[in-house]
């Protein structure tokens, strides 16, 4: 439980109209002839080689959707930019996830898709993860509160540790999931318990306490609450039925 | 491949002699019981049968085959079962339609344990019965391995009549009920209490083994 207001909830919202900021362009459809490899870039990646000459790596347009990949470190910084500069506007975070490569030297990719509604543009970020080092990138959730749950799911799936973020927990596995990350390269298909083990697992886990209290919604009657209720929400004890 | 007995099926279920005719609900004139307890559980059973109040448990794509079932094409309601029970404690039947993964295992556990007895339990489908093509991490292999189940419905997904001819097996099931065989009474299962499971973990290993293309889907190359 937060005590004050944060202040990005106090920004006055700005409804964006998909388009709005170049009313004379022709209205979108859907494209034909796009090359595999190669075609027009997205106008946003020369401005961020421009903005950021040291931190633009690469640039690939697959299937006309461009790509630009950047440094770990450089992530949040680039995307709070889009967000911000009235001549990209990327207001809307559609994706975080990841992808893992059986390539030793770069093994864990993080990929960001971002639209921008006003200009009706489409950019991926990339950023590969090094060997070795722990998986840890800036959360942009102070960019996209949207990102919330986009990061949680990454982290459950591939462990990656999202810094900056509010509440990172498991959200698909509940959180006393003990066998790993699930998309990982080297976790088992069926994971790494017996199947009895993991009913047994899953059978001693409680439905309820899996909730954080903000979720439930009860945090305004958290002192009505009974006890072994208040004791299980405020510190995550493990429960069994 | 050596099956562990479950705990309720201490009598083997009585056949009439004649295969063919083991779908007839028969009261045979040699049955020790008498004509009141007879007629009683016939009409007990023939009530229970004929008004089963579902409990669906719909996660995947079967649940869609189960509203067709109920909708009025193939109108469950000519079974009695027309009162969707979306509640567990007015529910008679639960109906695990579609795949079951390890986080909705202690709930559905928890669903069967809020229904009344006599309760009974459908498993419609590959996956609720078997896991079947998520031969994976997430997936429950089997809801038998949960709760007690009395009919398994094959399909992916069942088609309706596939659904309503396993219905109607329950219902003849329910019908075969005699309050005098009380080996065969409808009891709560108690789990074990060490592994908090229902069959031993043996078994479940076993049971859930992989096969065909899973196995080598298990080893990892890095």
């Amino acid at each position: 439980m937060t005590t004050g207001v944060d202040p990005l909830w106090e920004a006055p919202i700005r409804i964006v109209y998909p388009g709005s900021a170049d009313p004379t362009a022709p209205a979108p459809a859907t494209p034909t002839n796009v090359p595999h490899r190669g075609g027009p870039e997205n106008p946003s990646a020369a401005a961020i080689r421009a903005r950021f000459p040291d931190a633009v790596r690469r640039v690939d347009v697959v299937w006309g959707e461009t790509t630009v990949v950047v440094p770990v470190n450089r992530v949040l910084e680039i995307v709070r930019w889009l967000h911000d500069e009235p001549l990209h506007l990327y207001t809307y975070l559609s994706d975080v996830t990841a992808v893992e490569f059986r390539d030793p030297e770069e093994p864990l990719t993080v990929v960001w898709h971002l639209r921008s509604l006003a200009y009706r543009r489409f950019l991926r970020l990339k950023a590969e993860l090094p060997a070795g080092a722990p998986l840890e990138v800036d959360s942009v959730w102070s960019v996209f509160k949207g990102a919330d749950w986009l990061e949680r799911e990454c982290y459950d799936m591939f462990g990656i540790r999202f810094r900056g973020h509010p509440d990172l927990r498991r959200i698909l596995m509940w959180e006393q999931y003990l066998e790993g990350f699930p998309l990982r390269k080297d976790f088992p298909l069926r994971g790494r318990f017996s199947r009895a083990e993991q009913l047994r697992q899953a059978l001693a886990a409680n439905p309820e306490a899996r909730y954080s209290m903000e979720e439930l919604s009860i945090a305004d009657a958290f002192e009505d609450l009974p006890p072994d209720m208040r004791t299980r929400l405020q510190g995550g004890e493990p429960t069994g039925e | 491949m050596g099956l562990i007995a479950r705990p309720d099926s201490t009598s083997a279920p009585t056949t009439s002699g004649q295969q063919g005719a083991a779908r007839v609900v028969s009261y045979q004139p040699q049955s020790s019981e008498g004509w009141v307890a007879t007629k009683l559980d016939f009409l007990v059973n023939w009530g229970r049968a004929n008004s089963l109040w579902p409990m669906p448990f719909g996660t995947a794509c079967c649940a869609i085959e189960f509203m067709a079932t109920a909708a009025s094409k193939f109108d469950l309601a000519r079974f009695g079962m027309e009162r969707m029970s979306f509640s567990p404690r007015q529910a008679d039947v639960l109906i695990c339609a579609g795949r079951v993964p390890f986080k909705l295992a202690p709930i559905i556990r928890r669903i069967w344990q809020q229904m009344p007895q006599p309760k009974w339990c459908i498993s419609m489908g590959a996956c609720a019965s078997s896991g079947g093509m998520f031969d994976n991490y997430a997936v429950v292999q089997g809801i038998d391995t949960i709760i007690p189940v009395d009919v398994y419905v094959p399909g992916c997904p069942p088609r309706p009549e596939g659904l309503i001819y396993g219905i109607r097996m329950l219902q003849e099931k329910v019908m075969r009920e005699r309050m005098s065989n009380t080996d065969r009474l409808r009891r709560e299962m108690d789990p074990d209490p060490s592994s908090r499971l229902f069959i031993p973990p043996p078994a479940i290993d076993e049971l859930s083994e992989p096969f065909g293309n899973s196995v080598n889907q298990t080893r990892s190359g890095l």
